[in-house]
């Protein structure tokens, strides 16, 4: 239990995705003018990676007792791709409230690294948190953390970014330049959340 | 006719380096260019397995461009990107061990580099096999040169070395008489004074990268050239995947303009903006008008080029 609270800290805090680790960059910094679009984004974000991961932990586990890790990167991205547009046309037929929500999301998330990015690493933490046992559920949950850890960033510069428009900037930092500044300040304020893993004695 | 080819190679060859620089003026590739430049050999490290990658996957796609139906030709690209991805991935494992080290992550992250499946898209698609080569070349020596200038300022501010590393990196190959890297650590501390970490850390990177490119901006203003900027579809990392006309922004934007308006008229306008966006993104199996637009528009400077 501890763990899972550990990783939940982790993905959503002290290591988080968009912040600290650089993963989602471009959705961060196109998509975040609006609240209601980055929640959209970001909901519909956690939805793909659970999705992806709940996929491809098993598919993994299948690559590597034939010897394939090697294609790993190739599989992978080509099962989330053919993934999000399956999700797309079954949500457009059955689900039309949740298509509306996030239907016109999906398709810009098929090539996030985002998304490919949590895949990776939860296949890399089987190895790296042998010693708690990482197993799929695990997965699952830093799968979630690092979606809900992405929501927060792109909420919170959401915020950010409402301010920004109404600002005078100088005219060469103007657009995106002084976005990037303001992330860095974002950024640099979940510095403080560093430690609070070891702190709270969770791992 | 040969001399006219000729002016073109060059042009492709350098519009990647200083006017259409992939990372300052494109803003494409972003996650890797902020991940990668805590030092220089790390960026410059990446910037050069991402341009073999780039060389290979415009090399094979524009072979192929006659071959490749349009219907399926995004998943075709990134079957082809992944590929090389796999072996750059291998070839940097087996003779470079450090340097997978540090990228981790972001080596199989190449593929869904946006550069990448943009040049894919925007120009080997469309182009012979030779220019298409000297494009990727000259984007990929951009990517680089961006990936260098983040690098070294945030070593040299926030590490106070330059170069370190080095030996881990191509050691195995050229004798560099034991030369580790430039380390001011020493004569800083003598003056009294600290390198700042805070730009080795992610919050320097961000503040490098908008400084950086406010820097850009401003000579791209000098030059008479457009800031750089996430602008519509056009500029948007994901057009070449994403294929319709209306940005999720803009599209998401319509029923958040009338906060008043009823919830039917809301959702009615949230199914007509998803139906239109489906019918857009539908369009390229019959005459694919979508798919052409924001790609021909980001290609214009390019048409106008040849």
């Amino acid at each position: 239990m501890k763990f899972v609270i550990a990783l939940l800290v982790m993905g959503i805090l002290t290591q988080n995705f968009t912040l600290a680790k650089f993963l989602g960059i471009c959705p961060f910094l196109g998509v975040s003018k609006k609240l209601n679009t980055a929640v959209g984004m970001s909901l519909a974000v956690i939805f793909v990676m659970l999705l992806a991961t709940a996929v491809t932990y098993p598919l993994n586990i299948f690559l590597e007792a034939h010897d394939l890790a090697y294609l790993q990167t190739i599989v992978f991205i080509l099962v989330i791709a053919a993934l999000v547009q399956m999700v797309e046309i079954v949500l457009k037929k059955y689900v039309k409230s949740l298509y509306n929500a996030l239907g016109i999301y999906l398709p810009l998330i098929t090539t996030n690294c985002a998304v490919l990015g949590v895949v990776i690493l939860n296949i890399d933490n089987i190895s790296a948190y042998s010693a708690y046992g990482f197993g799929f559920g695990h997965a699952m949950v830093s799968s979630f953390a690092a979606g809900a850890g992405f929501m927060l960033a792109m909420v919170l510069f959401a915020g950010v970014r409402s301010r920004l428009e109404t600002a005078d900037v100088p005219e060469s930092l103007k657009g995106l330049p002084i976005t990037l500044i303001a992330a860095a300040i974002v950024s640099m304020s979940f510095l403080g959340f560093s430690g609070i893993v070891e702190g709270m004695g969770l791992m | 006719m040969a001399e006219t080819k000729k002016i073109s190679y060059g042009h492709e060859l350098t519009k990647g380096i200083l006017k259409e620089n992939p990372v300052l003026r494109l803003v494409l590739g972003t996650c890797p260019t902020l991940a990668t430049s805590t030092s220089v050999v790390n960026g410059v490290g990446m910037g050069i397995a991402a341009t073999i990658v780039l060389i290979c996957s415009n090399i094979a796609i524009s072979a192929l461009r006659k071959v490749i139906p349009s219907k399926a030709r995004i998943p075709a690209y990134i079957v082809i990107i992944a590929s090389f991805v796999t072996v750059v991935q291998m070839l940097v494992k087996a003779f470079v061990p450090a340097l997978d080290e540090s990228l981790g992550v972001f080596l199989p992250l190449i593929v869904v580099n946006c550069i990448i499946l943009g040049r894919a898209e925007a120009f080997a698609s469309k182009n012979p096999v030779l220019v298409s080569a000297v494009d990727g070349l000259g984007m990929g020596i951009g990517f680089t040169a961006a990936l260098f200038c983040m690098g070294a300022v945030r070593e040299i501010l926030g590490a106070g070395t330059f170069l370190s590393g080095i030996d881990t990196m191509i050691g195995g190959f050229v004798d560099l008489n034991g030369f580790t890297g430039f380390d001011f650590n020493e004569r800083l501390t003598h003056l009294g004074v600290a390198p700042m970490t805070i730009f080795i850390l992610p919050a320097g990177g961000f503040f490098t990268f908008g400084v950086i490119m406010a820097l850009a901006n401003k000579l791209a203003d000098k030059k008479g050239l457009q800031k750089a900027e996430l602008r519509g579809c056009e500029g948007c990392p994901h057009a070449a995947v994403c294929g319709r006309s209306d940005c999720a922004e803009q599209t998401a934007e319509k029923p958040a303009a009338k906060p008043a308006a009823a919830v039917k008229a809301a959702s009615t306008a949230a199914t007509t903006a998803a139906t239109t966006a489906a019918a857009t993104q539908k369009a390229p199996e019959t005459a694919k008008p979508a798919p052409a637009t924001p790609p021909a528009a980001g290609n214009g400077k390019e048409a106008d080029a040849q």
